[in-house]
C-alpha cells in the first residue's frame, strides 16, 4: 500500500535516492510511524522485469546521465563519460550489486591515527568506532540475511570459487570461503534461495539477492507511510532564511519543476549525485553549496583500490556458471605496513559475461594479445580486488562550469588520481593474484585494470569537528540541522570492505538519531 | 538499409554476377566478392548488401574488424554484421560516410599499391593500422566493434559462453560446480 503525501506536507522527511542508504532510511523511518516521500530520479522496474543480457540489462539500469572525468586515472580515457557503473532506477545499486556483506577492521575507523599523516592523502578518524556501529552491524546482517552470519549456511561454492580456493591453499590463505553474501543459500525473509543463474550485477530475477528494491521499499510502503516516486530527479534543496532546509525541488517524469516541502531532507543519491546536488543547491546564504563551511563537500572522492585479475587455464572453468561474487580471501585485508603500503585489500571471486569481458579486459586494447584471451573465455577463473584506497582533497566532484544535463543542472565532473599507495597496494595485488592462479595452473595470468566505479565513496565525509567535514557521527549536517547525508558518501575513509553493509548500518543508525531528534522537537 | 541475407553459393547462381573484384584474405584463402552494391561470401552463402558506403568499403571493413579483432573460429559474416552499422549510419549523417570512406582510402594508400586488402599477411595490415591507430576512423571502427561483434548471441557459443540462464533454472542443475580437474 502506497500513501502519497500532498506537496505542501511539510511535516514529511524527504530522502533522495532508493538505493543502499536511501531504501533502508525509509523503511526504517516508515516502521518508526514516521511520514517519509522517496524521491529517485530513475524508473521501477520489478524484480521479474530484469534482464540476463549485460548490455541489454546496462540499459535498463544503469546511470548513463552525462558526467565528465578529469584525472590520471585510466577509466577517465577509455570511459570519459562513465566514471562509474552505478543504477538508476528504483533500488538504486542494489539491483546491480553483487552482495558482498562485510563489517569494516577497528583500524579503519582510526586510519590518521593507524597509519599516520601520509603526504597527498587526507586521512582522518572517523567520529565512530567500531564498536558503537557492533550492534547497528548485526542488525544489518540480520536484515539482509547475510550468509555465514545469524546461523546462515554459507552459499555452495561454483567453478569460479573451487579454483580460488585451490589456489588460496596452495599460497597458504587462511581465510577462503564462500563469502558473507546478502544471497539467501535458502529461502528467507520471502525471498527464493539462489539458483547460481550468474547475473547478479543484471539485478537477480529470483529476489534471492537482498535489495532495497524489494526487500525495504515494499515492507515500508505497507505500513502506509512511506512513498516512493520514481523518475523524479532532485535539482535543487530550498532553505529558509534560519539556515533550515525547507523542500526539495525536483523534475517530474514530464521534466516539470516540483517543490515538495519537508520537516527534513536526507541525501542518498551515491556520492556522485549527493555533493552534486549540495553544491547545486547554493544559495546567498550559502554560497558555496549546503553544508558547505567546511570546503568539503565533494571532496575525498574514493573508489576502492581495484583491479581483477583473470587466470587461463588448460581446463574449462566456465566461471561465469553460479554467484558472480561469491568467493573471497581475507588474509591480505589487515594492516600490514611492511607490504610496502597502508590498508589492506580483499581478493573476491568475479566474472564477467562475454560481452562486458570484451568491453573490460583491456578497453582500448586489440590485436591477437587481447582476442587469444578472449578466446578462452570458458577457461578463464577470475577475481576482483578491493582495498582501502588514500582520501585526497584533489580527488572530487565538481560541477562542470558550462555542460548542463536536460533539466538544465550542471553535470558532475569527476576527478581522480591514484595516491602512490594506491598504485603499490593495486600491484601487490596483481602479483598476489596471479600467483595463485599460476599454482593451480594457469597458463596465463591478465592483470585487469579497474572498471568504472561500483564503490563510490567519502564525498559528504563524517567528522568529529565541523571544520574536518561535512555531517557528524549521525550523517548530520554540521551546517543544518535538518539536513543528513545517508549513503556512503558520509564514509570519511572507504576501508577495505565492499560498502554496502556498512552504509545500511548507519541508515539504521541514523533512523534511530532522526526518530529520537524528532520526538524531542529538536529537528 | 543494410540487409545481411543468406544467398546461395555463387555456382547455384544464374550468370550475371559479375565479380568485379575479387577480396584475396592471407591464410585461409576465403573470397569476399563484390557485386554490385553487395559484399558475398560465396562460400559461406551469406550476402551483404549496402546502400551508403561503396561495397569495396564495407569489404575492407569487414577485414579491418577481423584483423582488430582476430578470432580465427569466428567465421566473416559476424564481422560482416559488426560493421554493417556503419554503412546505416553513413546513410543518415554523412560526416560519417566521410569519415568511412576517406579512412578506408587513406588505409589503402599507406598499404601499397594493392591496398589494405591486397596485404597477405595479417601482421603487414597490422602494422598499417598501428600507424592509424590514433584516428577517429580507427577508433570508430574499433570502439563500434566492441558491442557489433562480441553482443552477438549468435557468437556466444564460439566462446563458450552460454548467455542467459534463467529461464533454463540457472545453473543449479547445469553445471556451476562440476569443474573436475583441480
Ligand atoms: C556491479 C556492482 C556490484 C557491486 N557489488 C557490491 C558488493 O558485492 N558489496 C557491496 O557492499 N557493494 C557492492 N556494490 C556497491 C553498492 O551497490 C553501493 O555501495 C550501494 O548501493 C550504494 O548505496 P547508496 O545508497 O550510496 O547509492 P545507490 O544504491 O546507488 O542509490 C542511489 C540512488 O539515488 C538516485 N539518485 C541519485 N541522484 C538523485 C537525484 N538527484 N534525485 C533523485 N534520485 C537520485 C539514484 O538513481 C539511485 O537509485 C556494487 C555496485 C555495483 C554497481
Ligand atoms: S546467482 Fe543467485 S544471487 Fe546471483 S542472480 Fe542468480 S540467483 Fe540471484
Amino acid at each position: 500500500m502506497t500513501a502519497p503525501f500532498d506537496l505542501k506536507n511539510d511535516g514529511v522527511v524527504v530522502i533522495i535516492g532508493s538505493g543502499a542508504g536511501g531504501g533502508t532510511l525509509g523503511n526504517e523511518l516508515a516502521q518508526k510511524g514516521i511520514d517519509v516521500v522517496i524521491l529517485e530520479a530513475g524508473a521501477r522496474h520489478e524484480y521479474q522485469d530484469f534482464i540476463n543480457d549485460e548490455w541489454d540489462s546496462f540499459a535498463q539500469l544503469a546511470w548513463t546521465d552525462k558526467r565528465t572525468t578529469s584525472g590520471d586515472w585510466r577509466v577517465a580515457k577509455d570511459f570519459p563519460n562513465l566514471p562509474a557503473w552505478i543504477v538508476k532506477a528504483v533500488g538504486g545499486s542494489t539491483a546491480h550489486w553483487a552482495g558482498a556483506s562485510l563489517r569494516f577492521q577497528e583500524h579503519e575507523f582510526k586510519t590518521l591515527s593507524t597509519y599516520g599523516k601520509l603526504e597527498g592523502a587526507n586521512l582522518l578518524d572517523w567520529p565512530i568506532t567500531l564498536a558503537e556501529l557492533e550492534p547497528y552491524y548485526a542488525k544489518a546482517e540480520d536484515r539482509l540475511g547475510v550468509t555465514l552470519t545469524n546461523n546462515i549456511p554459507g552459499l555452495p561454492g561454483n567453478n569460479n570459487f573451487k579454483v580460488m580456493k585451490a589456489g588460496a591453499d596452495k599460497l597458504g590463505y587462511k581465510e577462503c570461503h564462500t563469502g558473507r553474501m546478502a544471497i539467501n543459500s535458502e529461502p528467507r525473509d520471502d525471498r527464493n534461495a539462489c539458483q547460481q543463474t550468474g547475473f547478479c550485477f543484471q539485478g537477480c530475477k529470483w529476489g534471492a539477492k537482498w535489495s532495497t528494491l524489494y526487500s525495504e521499499i515494499p515492507k515500508g510502503e505497507a505500513t502506509g507511510h512511506l512513498e516512493v516516486r520514481p523518475n523524479a530527479m532532485a535539482i535543487n534543496i530550498n532553505h529558509d532564511a534560519s539556515g533550515k532546509v525547507t523542500g526539495v525541488v525536483y523534475a517530474d517524469k514530464d521534466g516539470r519543476l516540483r517543490e515538495q516541502k519537508a520537516r527534513i531532507v536526507a541525501v542518498a543519491g551515491n556520492s556522485i549525485e549527493s555533493p552534486r546536488l549540495l553544491l547545486n543547491s547554493a544559495s546567498s546564504q550559502f554560497p558555496d553549496g549546503l553544508a558547505n563551511s567546511s570546503g568539503q563537500v565533494g571532496k575525498n572522492y574514493m573508489r576502492h583500490t581495484t583491479g581483477s585479475v583473470y587466470g587461463i587455464f588448460d581446463k574449462p572453468v566456465h566461471m561465469y556458471r553460479g554467484t558472480t561474487m561469491a568467493g573471497i580471501i581475507r588474509d591480505e585485508a589487515r594492516n600490514d605496513p611492511s607490504r610496502g603500503f597502508v590498508g589492506g585489500y580483499e581478493l573476491e571471486t568475479l566474472s564477467l559475461g562475454l560481452p562486458f569481458m570484451a568491453a573490460f579486459l583491456n578497453p582500448g586494447g586489440w590485436g591477437r594479445s587481447f582476442t587469444t584471451a578472449l578466446d578462452h573465455y570458458d577457461h578463464m577463473a577470475g577475481m576482483w580486488i578491493v582495498g582501502e584506497d588514500m582520501p585526497r582533497e584533489e580527488n572530487r566532484i565538481t560541477l562542470h562550469a558550462d555542460m548542463k544535463d536536460e533539466h538544465g543542472m550542471p553535470v558532475a565532473d569527476v576527478h581522480f588520481d591514484d595516491h602512490s599507495n594506491d598504485t603499490a597496494m593495486r600491484n601487490h595485488a596483481y602479483k598476489q593474484g596471479s600467483a595463485l592462479y599460476e599454482a593451480v595452473g594457469a597458463t596465463r595470468t591478465l592483470p585487469t585494470p579497474p572498471y568504472p566505479s561500483t564503490h563510490n565513496l567519502g564525498t559528504n565525509r563524517m567528522s568529529e569537528k565541523a571544520a574536518d567535514g561535512v555531517v557528524n557521527k549521525h550523517g548530520q549536517a554540521h551546517d543544518i540541522k535538518n539536513l543528513f547525508v545517508s549513503d556512503g558518501s558520509q564514509f570519511t575513509t572507504g576501508g577495505a570492505e565492499n560498502p554496502t553493509l556498512t552504509i545500511v548500518s548507519l541508515a539504521i543508525r541514523q533512523a534511530e538519531y532522526i526518530a529520537g531528534q524528532m520526538s524531542a522537537k529538536s529537528i | 538499409m543494410v540487409t545481411i541475407y543468406e544467398s546461395k553459393p555463387v555456382h547455384e547462381k544464374k550468370p550475371g554476377l559479375s565479380r568485379r573484384e575479387l577480396l584475396k584474405r592471407g591464410g585461409v584463402g576465403a573470397l569476399l566478392v563484390i557485386s554490385g552494391s553487395a559484399v558475398i561470401s560465396p562460400e559461406h552463402a551469406w550476402g551483404l548488401e549496402t546502400s551508403a558506403l561503396k561495397p569495396e568499403t564495407m569489404a575492407t571493413l569487414i577485414q579491418m574488424a577481423r584483423d582488430i579483432y582476430p578470432h580465427d573460429q569466428v567465421p566473416d559474416k559476424y564481422y560482416a554484421i559488426a560493421v554493417k552499422a556503419h554503412d546505416e549510419q553513413a546513410g543518415k549523417d554523412l560526416a560519417h560516410k566521410d569519415l568511412i570512406e576517406k579512412g578506408v582510402a587513406d588505409l589503402d594508400l599507406k598499404s601499397g599499391k594493392d591496398g589494405y586488402t591486397g596485404l597477405g599477411w595479417e601482421e603487414q595490415r597490422v602494422a598499417v593500422l598501428r600507424d592509424i591507430q590514433d584516428t577517429p576512423f580507427f577508433q570508430a571502427v574499433r570502439g563500434g566493434l566492441v558491442v557489433g561483434l562480441y553482443n552477438q548471441k549468435q557468437v556466444w557459443p564460439i566462446f563458450g559462453y552460454e548467455g542467459e540462464s534463467y529461464s533454463k533454472g540457472g545453473y543449479m542443475a547445469r553445471g556451476f560446480d562440476d569443474i573436475e580437474w583441480l
